[in-house]
């Protein structure tokens, strides 16, 4: 009560004070190390604000906010933040962020501007601050010369927003990797509670000056949700099912799919598992198999099989038939490493877990989660029929990758 | 400042930024350097130099700020006015004082009409004045159109703006369903799925309901600017931004009608893929949304299935989730997962489960008893926090119904052993008491043993080992009245003072004493009163009074600056606020296609590059960008200079780019000569340059200076400019208006441009069965005769009684003409697509109406109108009868246009019945079966229902049927069961009908592709038949 009062007097005075904050970045730890304001200061004990954070990379990215202001506004902006420097600097951890200080203070300062976002294209933001590289910073330390563009960024007022202007390459080329996720719930008996598929388009176009690119499949229909970059017109995908688009220089994710009618799901693996705890005596019995199941003729590879254990669970004794595993004591972690699958000689893994005496046997048997990757294949049957440029003269190089994964692919013991 | 590297400049201006207001005169120091570049050429240092200056948090240059805001907002460059925008609320959080000055500055730069200034102002408005919605009304409609282009933050600022705009301005689009809500005291929505839920005497209840509303109901038209609003954020729903999907479900929840709101949940389903942080809201919305809305989540329910990787704060959401969507037809395959997760290690995963089956067993009566036996069994679990979680919720579940189960109290008395939680234990005492007549013998024994133990509970068992004493005391004193006595004793001296007063109360109220006052008398009706079954409600319950999406509603409080959304108002504040005076939105409906293709067109545009409003993709495609940013920043060069050569290389350009598109037109163009140049001058006439100044004129208080945006405004006069010429042309030549409406055609669909060579010919339906009054090949026939309009000349139809007619204008607002309109289920035969819609008009005035014609159709994109001939007269008394065709896109939104006469306007709309939206198709009985085993699963919708003694035989079904539906029989060597079949006039869909009868009972199935009309198309058949 006495708080909404103080609020309601606050807000007297605090006139304005919309959007996000300001940011502060904060190791694993709980360190701050990074403050970034874009009003007034303000302290690091701080009354009467409201905080929204993400979680990235074993680090906190915590603005402060003072009123009303959809959350997922500020969490979108954050985690565009944290892919900013990962775009940057190759990963965004604590070391990186204080290697680069200044660049990350430059970024901040471009992408908001008093609490609201200006400037989050990463390809509008490279063109004001240059990403670092070696042989840069070495010229950079000989001339003296800086970091920040030299020419003022045009893409900010351009009609396309998210592409640079005078773009110039000797090899002009355009990759497209089609990368699938297969999330499943596979229940004790080996059915499929629930699967689906999500799909990714990640391009990598390097092509000079203003290409307009139209990409379309040989099944467009099989997708149930999309969701675009920017620059894909939707009306044309709403009419005809092609991704028109002018894309962005450099890596990005052209779009997002979504395939859920479960029946369209192929779960390239089974998986047999007796996982048991004895009553008496502290131990348990464990024993896996994975076999292949619909691969569509292709070779499962870097299978994985991650089980957190039991927290009574002292320590595992197994032999794996292929590939190796690992019990870590402190997580109760167990994972084993098969690689490749080969379907005459299926992969095993058994043994004994030895259980804490003296305590009841652990009521769950934990969940697995299964790791794979199938190159060349993308899972739903999505297949790109061709791509085509116009706005520019060259031949580009084309290039088309598919990829299945897995996702959050569980099994239930 | 004066370093030349920009490096360090720029660093000194964070530092400046950053420490300006500990150094107050240091700051000062600098300003003159801003001044400077605020007068700079170059834009880029303009709008730095506005930005820096305007961070400096000191209140000695506010009148600097102010003066340079001012100029900024009205400079050419549209990068520095959004600089302008941006700095606005900082003055203003500087000053609140500058308030009224600013405003003034925030509308005229709501005026401006690029979309990078859009988002930017609107925000400012936003810190502003949101106070002050009369300035959005002349910009709403620009607003609507620009936002598709506008920067993905802008987008969410513009979207929960117009959300309170649109509430204040609109009516509610379901205030028919809301009365009825209310009449209904579980508060149960009306969403389809959700009806079958209630017994049959309340469906039966809820249908007389129904009706009555359906006649009280005055006939809702939605505002079209409401229908823009949401036309205009769909496909916004496809963002890859977060923040923007959920503007838009906010939005469409908020305003949409109930029927569209289901269109939000595949892609809040897909940000469920999202981060956890992403998760963890949509979540929270997702839950205050199932409450009211379960039926548009039902689909996804598998989505919200929990992994046990899940956070747990994740699972308990999804959980939340689950039991919200929890019915009859699935709470089986909910229970069974609820057992999986019964076993996770999460322990207060777990527990929430446990109520979330609680909650299951109240809200469906059908499974209450095998959830209570799933919870006594949980009893027995070895883990102590679910045997008490289990104990909670089956002292609610028990209050319900007491008498049947007290075995399960037995139980649960023997449990008192074994359970330490104190809630647990506290539940148990207070069950035995309550119901210790159930058990008369164990209850004592109860008491004895916590008697014992007193001393050591914790304070809220305490109190219920008082309530019990209490309660067996008042029913079976003899056995008990020294426990009692024992009980109170040690309650008196117990260090917790509200033991001790309950004690003290409690002496007096039961143990006759002489000084014992009038109460102890009802003690007994006190203590074992009948005690109401708590009611398990979801913590989401209510949470949509705060806005979607708000922090407010995440935190279920408000939160500082939180804008309340208003009700929607009585009745509909004047629509006309929003009109600007250049005719944006002109009138001939024939257009109106084109225009709204146009409307959309910036961003996702089909490429053929007409001139769009903003031109952001496609102008970039065609004209490159290198020369017109370069325009831009050069601020000497003549702003309409450079827009008019960007629109030349334009539409030079579109020749050459679309090769295909260019072809097809070619081929068009071989076949119908004629048309050809019509076509083709229409399309150019809005690329003119010439013809821009008489738009100039109009507005003259466009700034030149506007770049490529402006054109928005300036192409759609350019039509209402061409307008009257067309029209002129129309009267002499019908055909004259055809190249119009086909191109729009082309535009809708791509694939059947090819083939669709000439308007008159349908397009081939080989589906068309005999059933049709007028087959294909006699339209066919009839093509080489030079037909004109004139086919839907009332002559050639027949006006069946059979088909009802609604009401399409009331003689009362018509001024005396009154028109009805009916679908009379033939073929339209100018273009297949088209739903065909008889009009009857009646002239009950007693002056003659003349120039009968439709105007102004404002449609839903896709939606098309082929307007009537108009009717030259219509005497006093005079009835008449015409017959327009609509392209529904196969959905059932109304078509709104403008019946207009000689000197009066009146805006109808025609809705059509799910039923009209289909033509019969014929089908063997094979092909019937072949194609029902392609649409199972999602496409398939079934209902049950109980027939009236009066329509069980098969005529009686199939006559209703076929009266609810345009659709034709399939035969069929099944006795009971009857089959149609249909396709969807737009879309073309199947739709195959199986009504199967057994006896009394009935099931109707329906099998289509498009799940909404299978949807709707099921409930109508089950009024139909219901009757």
């Amino acid at each position: 009560m006495v708080d909404a009062e103080q609020s309601d007097l606050c807000r007297a005075h605090i006139v304005a004070a919309e959007m996000i904050h300001s940011l502060f970045l904060i190791n694993n730890t709980g360190d701050i190390f990074l403050e970034k304001h874009w009003k007034s200061v303000i302290s690091r004990s701080t009354p009467h604000h409201y905080l929204i954070s993400v979680y990235r990379g074993k680090l906190f990215l915590l603005s402060v906010i003072q009123s009303e202001v959809p959350p997922l506004f500020v969490i979108e902006f954050l985690h565009r933040v944290a892919d900013t420097i990962q775009d940057y600097f190759g990963e965004c951890t604590e070391n990186v962020i204080k290697d680069n200080v200044v660049i990350v203070y430059e970024l901040l300062e471009e992408m908001l501007d008093n609490g609201f976002p200006l400037a989050t294209e990463s390809n509008v933001l490279k063109e004001m601050i240059r990403p670092p590289n070696i042989l840069r910073s070495v010229v950079n330390t000989l001339t003296g010369s800086s970091n920040v563009g030299d020419t003022l960024p045009t893409g900010q007022l351009s009609n396309v927003p998210w592409r640079r202007v005078g773009v110039k390459y000797t090899n002009n080329e355009a990759y497209f990797d089609v990368i699938e996720e297969i999330d499943a719930i596979i229940d004790k008996s080996g059915t499929t509670v629930f699967a689906e598929i999500q799909g990714v388009i990640e391009a990598c176009v390097r092509l000079s000056g203003m290409p307009d690119l139209t990409l379309s499949f040989m099944n467009p229909r099989l997708l149930d949700d999309v969701s675009f970059h920017p620059c894909v017109r939707f009306k044309r995908w709403e009419a005809e099912h092609v991704l028109s688009f002018i894309p962005p220089d450099g890596n990005f994710n052209l779009m997002t799919y979504h395939v859920n009618s479960q029946n369209l799901v192929a779960i390239p693996v089974y998986v047999k598992q007796n996982i048991s705890f004895f009553d008496s005596g502290s131990c348990g019995r464990l024993d896996i198999t994975i076999g292949p199941k619909q691969t569509m003729g292709k070779t499962v590879e870097c299978l994985s099989v991650t089980i957190p254990m039991p927290k009574t669970v002292l320590n595992a004794n197994l032999t794996a038939t292929h590939g190796s595993y690992t019990f870590d004591l402190a997580t109760k972690v167990l994972i084993w490493d098969i690689g490749k699958l080969n379907p005459q000689k299926l992969p095993n893994l058994k043994g004994t877990l030895s259980i804490q005496s003296g305590v009841p046997k652990p009521e769950e048997n934990p969940s697995l989660s299964i790791g794979l990757k199938i190159q060349q294949l993308a899972i739903s049957g999505l297949k790109v029929n061709r791509l085509d440029m116009y706005g520019e003269k060259y031949k580009p190089f084309k290039g088309v990758k598919y990829l299945t994964k897995a996702g959050k692919f569980l099994v239930r013991t | 400042m004066g370093v030349v590297c920009f490096d360090v400049k720029k660093l000194v201006y964070v530092y400046l930024v950053r420490y300006a207001e500990e150094q107050q005169d240091l700051a000062l120091l600098s300003i003159s350097t801003f001044q400077r570049g605020l007068k700079d050429p170059n834009q880029l240092i303009r709008a730095s130099a506005l930005r820096v200056l305007s961070s400096i948090r000191v209140t000695i240059i506010v009148p600097i700020m102010m003066l340079a805001i001012k100029e900024a907002a009205s400079d050419m460059s549209p990068y520095v006015r959004k600089t302008a925008a941006h700095a606005i609320p900082k003055l203003y959080s500087l000053d609140p004082e500058q308030k009224d000055q600013l405003i003034e500055v925030i509308e005229k730069l709501l005026a401006d009409k690029t979309t990078l200034v859009a988002g930017s102002v609107v925000m400012a408005f936003e810190e502003v004045c949101p106070e002050r919605i009369d300035l959005i009304h002349k910009n709403y409609r620009k607003l609507c159109n620009l936002l598709i282009d506008v920067e993905e933050w802008g987008q969410v600022v513009i979207i929960n703006m117009l959300t309170r705009y649109a509430r204040t301005q609109f009516l509610n689009p379901n205030i028919n369903e809301s009365l009825l809500e209310e009449g209904n005291t579980e508060g149960k929505t009306f969403y389809p799925s959700d009806e079958e839920e209630d017994e049959d005497e309340d469906e039966k209840e809820k249908e007389e309901k129904k009706a009555e509303a359906m006649a009280k109901r005055k006939p809702y038209v939605m505002d079209p600017d409401h229908r823009l609003l949401l036309r205009n954020t769909k496909p916004l729903l496809q963002s890859r931004n977060a923040a923007v999907v959920m503007a838009v479900a906010q939005l469409y929840f908020h305003l949409a009608p109930k029927a569209e709101v289901g269109v939000i949940a595949k892609a809040l389903v897909r940000l469920l893929r999202s981060h956890s942080e992403v998760q963890f809201v949509v979540l929270q919305n997702v839950a205050t949304m199932t409450i009211k809305r379960r039926g548009m989540f039902e689909p996804y329910l598998k989505s919200f299935y929990i992994r046990s990787t899940d956070p747990t704060q994740i699972k308990i959401l999804k959980l939340e989730v689950l039991t919200n969507l929890a019915n009859e037809s699935n709470i089986s395959t909910i229970l069974r997962e609820f057992q999986t997760y019964i076993k996770s290690m999460d322990k207060d995963f777990v527990a929430a489960t446990i109520q979330a089956i609680g909650r299951c067993a109240t809200n469906i009566g059908e499974v209450r008893d095998t959830c209570l036996n799933g919870l006594v069994q949980l009893l027995s679990n070895r883990d102590e926090l679910v045997v008490a979680e289990s104990v909670v919720v089956i002292k609610k579940l028990l209050q319900m119904q007491p008498e049947k189960h007290s075995d399960i109290i037995k139980h649960m008395a023997k449990l008192i052993d074994n359970i330490q939680v104190p809630m647990a234990r506290a539940s148990i005492l207070w069950l035995i008491g309550e119901y210790c007549e159930h058990v008369p013998k164990i209850a004592p024994d109860v008491l004895r043993k916590m008697a014992k133990s007193f001393t050591n509970e914790e304070d809220i068992v305490k109190l219920q080992i008082l309530n019990l004493a209490a309660k067996l005391y008042l029913t079976n004193s003899k056995q008990t009245k020294l426990l009692t006595q024992y009980v109170l004793n040690l309650a008196k001296y117990d260090q917790n003072y509200d033991i001790r007063d309950r004690a003290r109360f409690i002496r007096q109220l039961i143990v006759p004493t002489e000084k014992s006052g009038a109460l102890s008398k009802y003690a007994k009706k006190l203590f074992l009163a009948l005690k109401p079954a708590p009611v398990l409600e979801s913590p989401f319950k209510d949470r949509d009074h705060f806005q979607l999406g708000s922090l407010s509603h995440l935190l279920n409080a408000k939160a500082g600056g939180y804008q309340e959304l208003p009700e929607w108002p009585e009745s509909a504040p004047d629509p006309s606020v929003r009109n600007v005076e250049v005719p944006e939105w002109s009138k001939c409906s024939a257009r109106e296609k084109r225009k709204e293709k146009k409307v959309d067109k910036p961003f996702y545009s089909d490429s053929d590059g007409e001139s769009g409003p903003t031109e952001s993709a496609d102008s970039e495609s065609n004209s490159g960008s290198g020369s017109d940013s370069g325009s831009a920043s050069d601020v000497s060069a003549s702003a309409s200079e450079s827009e008019e050569s960007e629109e030349g290389s334009e539409s030079d350009e579109e020749e050459d780019k679309d090769e295909p598109k260019h072809n097809k037109k070619k081929l068009q163009d071989m076949k119908k000569p004629t048309h050809n140049t019509e076509s083709e001058q229409s399309s150019e006439e809005e690329k003119k340059p010439q013809r821009k100044p008489k738009t100039r004129k109009m507005s003259e208080s466009e700034s030149e200076s506007e770049e490529s945006d402006s054109e928005s405004s300036e192409s759609e006069s350019d039509e209402s400019d061409s307008e009257p010429e067309i029209r002129k042309k129309k009267k002499v030549d019908p055909k004259a208006s055809k190249p119009v409406k086909k191109e729009a055609k082309k535009e809708s669909k791509k694939e059947m441009s090819l083939l669709d060579l000439d308007d008159f010919e349908p397009a081939p339906s080989p589906q068309v069965t005999p059933v049709n009054f007028m087959s294909s090949s006699l339209v066919t026939d009839l093509e080489g005769l030079s037909l004109s309009d004139d086919v839907l000349a009332p002559a050639t139809i027949s006006p069946s009684s059979s088909m009802k007619s609604f009401e399409l204008l009331h003689r009362i607002t018509g001024e005396g003409l009154s028109v009805e309109y009916c679908f009379s289920r033939q073929p339209f035969s100018p273009d297949a697509n088209m739903v065909s819609v008889q009009l009857h008009f009646t002239n009950n005035s007693s002056s003659d109406v003349s120039a009968l014609h439709v105007e102004d159709a404002k449609l839903q994109s896709g939606m098309r109108v082929k307007e009537f001939p108009e009717i030259e007269a219509l005497a006093a008394g005079d009835t008449t009868t015409a017959v327009m065709g609509i392209d529904f896109c196969d959905s059932t939104q109304a078509a709104n246009f403008q019946l207009c006469t000689n000197s009066k306007k009146f805006l109808v709309s025609i809705q059509p019945p799910v039923g009209e939206l289909m033509r019969p198709v014929f089908m063997t009985e094979n092909e019937f079966k072949k194609e029902q085993g392609q649409l199972m699963g999602m496409n398939e919708i079934t209902e049950k229902l109980t027939l009236d003694s009066h329509c069980r035989n098969e005529h009686a079904i199939v006559q209703r049927v076929t009266t609810a539906a345009n659709l034709s029989r399939v035969p069929c060597g099944a006795d009971h069961e009857c089959r149609f079949a249909a396709r969807t006039v737009t879309g073309n869909s199947l739709v195959l009908v199986t009504v199967a009868i057994k006896q009394e009972a009935a099931q109707v199935t329906v099998n289509c592709d498009k799940m909404l009309i299978g949807t709707m198309l099921v409930k109508e058949i089950l009024q139909a038949l219901a009757q």
